[in-house]
């Protein structure tokens, strides 16, 4: 049995994998001649208002996996983001209309440098780099999706955190008006996020505000969302609007809503399940409808990069 | 023809078909043609089947009150059909899950089973539902007597059962499981309303 699955976006919506590679080649050759032009200062990050806007100037690194990228549909269309409503095409749905745009960010607490700034100037001193990371959904499906952000360790290094900040706490724009998921109160809003200021400072954290080298669409946390790919989905918090450097461990929303389930740190531990499913393999999305799970693999295969920022540490009391 | 062959040679297949509606939407959504299936196709399936299954729990439970309220006799040869099609949807979920989603593979199908509660609770719904499946023909229900009065009672289980496996799965917006409770709380109340009433008169 042949099952075939047509694709709804007209293909000439999307920018096919050729043309960009092709881009990419583009960008990268600018850059070096660009970088020997200036002898290598940082470029500015710009990400320009409008719809699916092109980025420029956006660097490749290393972290990448070579893996396939999921399409650009799969990545749009099927979105956990409560803020737009609770099913996986909610987001992709309501999402539409929203205005991320003029967008302020605050950044208070514990730190030299604080302030509240146009989303523009606050990503301005920064680079944009392409990240192809794997993204593990605690609901145990994963997909494989391009970022492009700026690293989220530049960003803490440049508002000078004193030796009081031990946490990074990241919050989600609470408007219900252009958010009409908070109007049902299936979370507790604002939607709330925190990482250790080590595990911020890790280089593969980063702030996305891009994705397939674009823009970052509403239903993806648009204008700027965390990305921290060795831990559940659910960490990466959207449509960011504060940062606040803490002393105490700072609440977070799934772990306020459902204690027992969902922890603090939720790294992805194919050993530890979730109370109510398995968590040994996952769902790879876009790999068909006859397709096997692959197995979970621990901080989704990024152990390398951050498994010693967890020694000692219990993963299965601190799940 | 008369009313009986009317419901059986016309109503019936009609119902039967628009029962069927929902499978062939699936099928059809699966190949592109009547539409698509979502990014995660696996689990689209799963829960479409799913959820007809605990609708078509809630009809086949309503038939009784709804004939004893409007009078409508009629209505009493359309249960078995019913019946039938909740066994049915929830037979394609199971399915599905089991050689979809498990691909037959059997240490996650056991561990499933016994360790994640809310799966021992679906299975047991469909083994009774199984159960009253294979006995549903008149011959077998003529020769079981009394026995198969008990055992179709286990439908009103089968309900419970259901909703409460919807419910425990969902990871956290229950407003769908609250729906179907409140409806199934409504159908086995006004059984008990009118044990009660009629025992008193």
């Amino acid at each position: 049995m042949l099952i075939k699955k047509p694709a709804d976006i007209r293909p000439s919506e999307i920018t096919s994998k050729e043309n960009y590679l092709n881009r990419r080649d583009f960008i990268r050759a600018g850059s070096i001649a660009g970088a020997s032009v200036l002898a290598g200062p940082a470029l500015a990050a710009i990400v320009p208002d409008g719809d699916r806007a092109k980025l420029s100037d956006v660097s490749k690194s290393n972290f990448s996996t070579d893996e396939t990228p999921n399409s650009y549909e799969d990545i749009t269309t099927y979105n956990n983001y409560y803020e737009f409503g609770t099913g996986k095409d909610d987001p992709y749905q309501n999402a539409q209309n929203f205005e991320a745009r003029p967008w302020s960010i605050t950044v208070d607490g514990h730190a030299e440098k604080t302030g509240t700034f146009h989303f523009e100037d606050f990503i301005k001193p920064f680079d944009l780099e392409e990240r192809i990371y794997r993204m593990r959904c605690v609901e145990a499906w994963s997909m494989v999706i391009p970022w492009v952000g700026i690293p989220l360790a530049d960003v803490v290094k440049h508002y000078q955190p004193t030796s009081k900040a031990k946490y990074v706490a990241f919050e989600t724009l609470h408007d219900t008006v252009r958010m009409p998921g908070q109007r049902r109160r299936v979370l507790q809003w604002p939607y709330r996020e925190g990482l250790t200021i080590a595990e911020a400072s890790n280089p593969l954290s980063i702030l996305a505000v891009g994705v397939y080298g674009e823009s970052l669409p509403n239903q993806n946390g648009a204008p700027i969302r965390l990305v921290v790919p060795w831990k559940y989905g659910f960490k990466g918090i959207k449509g960011i609007v504060r940062i606040s450097f803490t002393e105490k461990r700072p609440p977070v929303s799934w772990n306020i809503s459902a204690p027992h389930e969902y922890g603090f740190y939720a790294n992805v531990n194919p050993e530890v399940n979730h109370p109510r499913w398995s968590q040994a393999r996952e769902r790879r999305i876009g790999s068909g409808l006859f397709a096997e799970k692959q197995p979970t693999l621990m901080f989704n295969g990024y152990g390398e990069q951050v498994a010693h920022l967890y020694d000692g540490l219990n993963l299965r009391k601190n799940y | 023809m008369n009313t009986v062959q009317q419901i059986r040679f016309i109503w019936k297949p009609i119902v039967f078909l628009l029962c069927l509606a929902p499978a062939a939407l699936v099928v059809g959504d699966a190949f592109g043609i009547t539409g698509q299936l979502s990014a995660n196709p696996v689990e689209d399936i799963q829960d479409r089947y799913g959820n007809w299954a605990i609708r078509f729990i809630m009809i086949t439970l309503s038939i009784t009150p709804l004939r004893r309220i409007t009078g409508w006799n009629w209505l009493l040869r359309f249960s078995r059909m019913f019946g039938l099609f909740t066994f049915f949807y929830a037979l394609m979920h199971f399915l599905t899950w089991l050689l979809l989603d498990q691909r037959l593979l059997m240490s996650a199908i056991i561990e499933d089973i016994v360790e994640r509660p809310f799966i021992t609770i679906g299975f047991t719904a469909l083994l009774l539902l199984t159960a009253m499946a294979v006995t549903s023909t008149n011959s077998t229900r003529r020769r079981m007597g009394r026995t198969w009065k008990m055992l179709h009672y286990s439908v009103y289980a089968v309900g419970i059962l259901g909703v409460w496996h919807y419910w425990w799965q969902v990871k956290k917006d229950t407003s769908d499981a609250w729906v179907y409770a409140v409806i199934l709380a409504l159908l086995l109340g006004y059984r008990l309303w009118r044990e009660k009433t009629r025992n008193r008169a």
